[in-house]
């Protein structure tokens, strides 16, 4: 889901191909910033199909070998039609009176979720990228704290949120929100691929380059700024966009830990009640979390088109 | 190296779009929630002499907790002088845990799951017994042939673990059960309609519900409670006692503020209580505005059953805990082992694990203010469930 169609294009294309980048060419501009998106409605449309293909194909009791059941149950139940997915989400949250229908409802949740990842996001680039620094610049802390970092990945989240809503209650100084516990969780998912890429970023450049900055006798914030940075980019990005992911995918998961009301975790948690008696229902909320996925890193993707400059083929975190 | 300059402008401006459109919908809503929501939490900006509580639920916001919403509404806990926020719990949170580790100043909790953290060094009392009677039951298909505890044997029974199976236990070392396979069972009762599952774990108040508001493949119909066969704990003697307010146990003995504050804030919880038996359809539509999104018939159906554990109180009042009950969930406790053959607890529990001094004055509070604590002449409400709870 990182990459995405859009990020397969561009590997693609920086596999220099001669005959597709003619035929591209040939396509008139509009047309072809709008393939990406012709090519993800495709998939959409693909998976669909395969949906209705599985459930019309594999009997209703799925297909085991043995007692090992290979192929889920294709019931109503456990794998409802698209369309009824879609028309459910068409219909009201429930039948109190005023209710918003459930695609406005998961909209608005995906909202509330989408705002704290990108709290959390921040969060994450922001101490990923003094991380990375800090172990470029002192090599004793890259020794000490790198495998602390790719430790850190180890703890599974559901050990870490009470002890995070258990700090955050004891904070005097501000009023702890649980919204801030979420955003904390996610961050710790999403300072990860921020660390270790930009540490591969920054310490890419050759030994030539570095022995010409040396021979300058240029300093160490000089080496920095016009050689280190800007080799990072190509590495930066795609972990931005995998901090992203990563981002949503831990409010959601943390929403669903804590129990944090009005977000999309929270729905999925809420709805997997009617997974027996209105099937159709518990879809949407998973809908709404992979939107929230795309969302966030074709945000992320639009950031990269502001530092093209420095873009050179892309590495893959 | 090469340059691929290529931009992905078109994919990154519909990503931006629909992540402000999202933004959009979720600003407005935001407004909105975080306005209840601080209606919920009392409403009062300027809170100077009202005491600050906060209680940490076991579970979501939903009727099960009707009691503590509709104090919240009707104002019963800012008469009581008390600026209560009521805080959700989620999969990973143990609201026992929460308390004994100072994060919330009373929480909702079963028995038996704390008698085990109380024996862990948590240092908690039970100041209020809620829910007089057990609302888990084992459900099977009426066809199945499962219509006694001694009929699960060789059966694959679900339980949702975590501590809330240890009834399960206690009914089936009772009736000497020995070969049966325990299934992890999830939210849903998939598992149970697929067949995975013999006889299914479900609250009276909730799973059982799910069921009757499934249509049945068969009549094309909603299930009726007579296609299934059910175990009901209370009829067994196995129940041990389940919602409970807990406070800090430290705090009781030093703080006399705080012993204070805990008699009041039982008092507004009872009070609370009573408005929910006496109005359970307004009850659930306060959980409803609390941020549940339950279905109505669901919800009203959670807040009738939860009714039937409290009422009518057998034990002089609603909260007063019954010391023979008590005893019993606590020598269930040390003798009932699971299917790796551990017990909640191996010794008896501090005094200081259950207390009726606070409950009782809360109780005589309401008895001279002419409030009718035990409900005895309580009749349950008739409620229809709709398709998906709905």
């Amino acid at each position: 889901m990182t990459t995405g169609v859009a990020g397969e294009a561009a590997v693609a294309a920086s596999g220099v191909m001669p005959p597709r980048t003619v035929r591209r060419r040939a396509l008139p501009g509009p047309l072809q910033a709008l393939r990406p998106v012709g090519l993800g409605i495709a998939a959409v449309l693909l998976l669909a199909l395969l949906w209705e293909a599985v459930k019309a194909l594999v009997p209703d009791d799925g297909w085991s070998i043995g007692d090992l059941r290979v192929l889920p149950r294709t019931t109503d139940l456990a794998m409802p039609h698209v369309t009824e997915m879609l028309a459910r989400l068409g219909d009201p949250l429930t039948a109190q009176p005023g209710a918003d229908p459930l695609w406005l409802a998961v909209l608005r949740a995906g909202g509330t979720s989408l705002r704290i990842a990108a709290v959390s996001w921040l969060i994450g680039v922001v101490v990923g990228l003094l991380l990375a620094l800090l172990m470029t610049r002192f090599r004793i802390a890259r020794s000490a704290v790198l495998p602390l970092v790719v430790l850190s990945q180890t703890v599974p989240l559901i050990a870490l949120a009470p002890l995070v809503k258990g700090w955050g209650a004891k904070i005097e100084v501000l009023t702890w929100e649980p919204w801030m516990s979420v955003a904390v969780i996610a961050s710790y998912l999403a300072f990860f691929p921020v660390a270790v890429g930009t540490l591969r970023g920054l310490t890419s450049p050759d030994a030539l380059h570095r022995d010409l900055f040396a021979g300058y006798a240029a300093s160490w914030s000089q080496e920095l700024v016009h050689l280190r940075l800007p080799a990072s980019v190509p590495h930066l990005l795609p972990a931005l966009r995998l901090a992203a992911t990563s981002a949503v995918l831990g409010v959601v998961v943390a929403e669903v830990s804590t129990g944090m009301p009005g977000g999309i975790g929270r729905m999925i948690l809420e709805f997997a009640n009617f997974a027996s008696s209105d099937p159709a229902k518990p879809w949407a909320p998973i809908f709404g979390a992979v939107l929230l996925g795309l969302v966030a890193s074709g945000a992320v993707a639009l950031l990269g088109t502001g530092l093209r400059r420095y873009r050179r083929a892309e590495v893959t975190a | 190296m090469r340059t691929t300059r290529r931009t992905r402008l078109g994919a990154g401006a519909i990503g931006l779009v629909a992540a402000l459109a999202l933004a959009g919908c979720g600003g407005g809503s935001g407004d909105d929630e975080a306005t209840a929501g601080s209606g919920g939490s009392g409403g009062t900006g300027g809170s100077g002499d009202l005491t600050p509580v906060k209680l940490q639920l076991q579970w979501l916001t939903q009727a099960q907790f009707s009691g503590y919403y509709a104090a919240l509404d009707q104002g019963y806990y800012e008469e009581a002088g008390l600026d209560v926020e009521i805080i959700p719990s989620g999969g990973d949170i143990v609201p026992q845990d929460a308390l004994a580790n100072g994060e919330v100043d009373y929480a909702i909790a079963w028995v038996p799951k704390v008698l085990g953290s109380i024996e862990q060094g948590a240092e908690i009392t039970n100041v209020a017994q809620i829910f007089e009677r057990s609302a888990t039951l084992q459900v099977s298909f009426a066809d199945a042939g499962i219509d006694s505890v001694a009929d699960l044997e060789g059966k694959s029974i679900g339980s949702w673990g975590y501590g809330n199976e240890w009834e399960l236990f206690a009914g089936l070392n009772q009736a000497g059960v020995e070969d049966f396979s325990i299934v992890q069972q999830a939210f849903d009762m998939n598992a149970f309609l697929a067949g995975d599952i013999d006889a299914a774990q479900a609250m009276t108040y909730n799973e059982y519900a799910q069921l009757l508001e499934t249509e049945n493949p068969e009549t094309g119909e909603l299930y009726q409670p007579e296609d299934f066969s059910v175990i009901d704990w209370n009829d067994e003697g196995t129940a041990m006692l389940q919602d409970a307010i807990w406070a800090d146990a430290g705090r009781l003995a030093d703080d006399p503020e705080y012993a204070e504050t805990t008699v009041a804030f039982i008092k507004a919880s009872l009070q609370g209580w009573i408005y929910a038996r006496d109005n359970p359809q307004e009850a659930a539509d306060i959980v409803t505005a609390a941020g549940s999104t339950l279905g109505t018939s669901h919800q009203l159906w959670m807040a009738n059953e939860v009714n039937k554990l409290i009422w009518p109180s057998t034990s002089g009042g609603i909260g007063l805990i019954d010391t023979a009950a008590w005893d019993a969930t606590v020598e269930m406790a040390k003798q009932t082992s699971n299917e790796t053959g551990a017990t909640i607890i191996t010794a008896d529990p501090p005094d200081t694990a259950y207390s009726n001094e606070y409950v009782q004055q809360a109780l005589d509070e309401l008895a001279e203010e002419g409030v009718d604590v035990e409900g005895a002449d309580y009749a349950p409400v008739e409620v229809e469930l709709q398709p998906g709870g709905n």
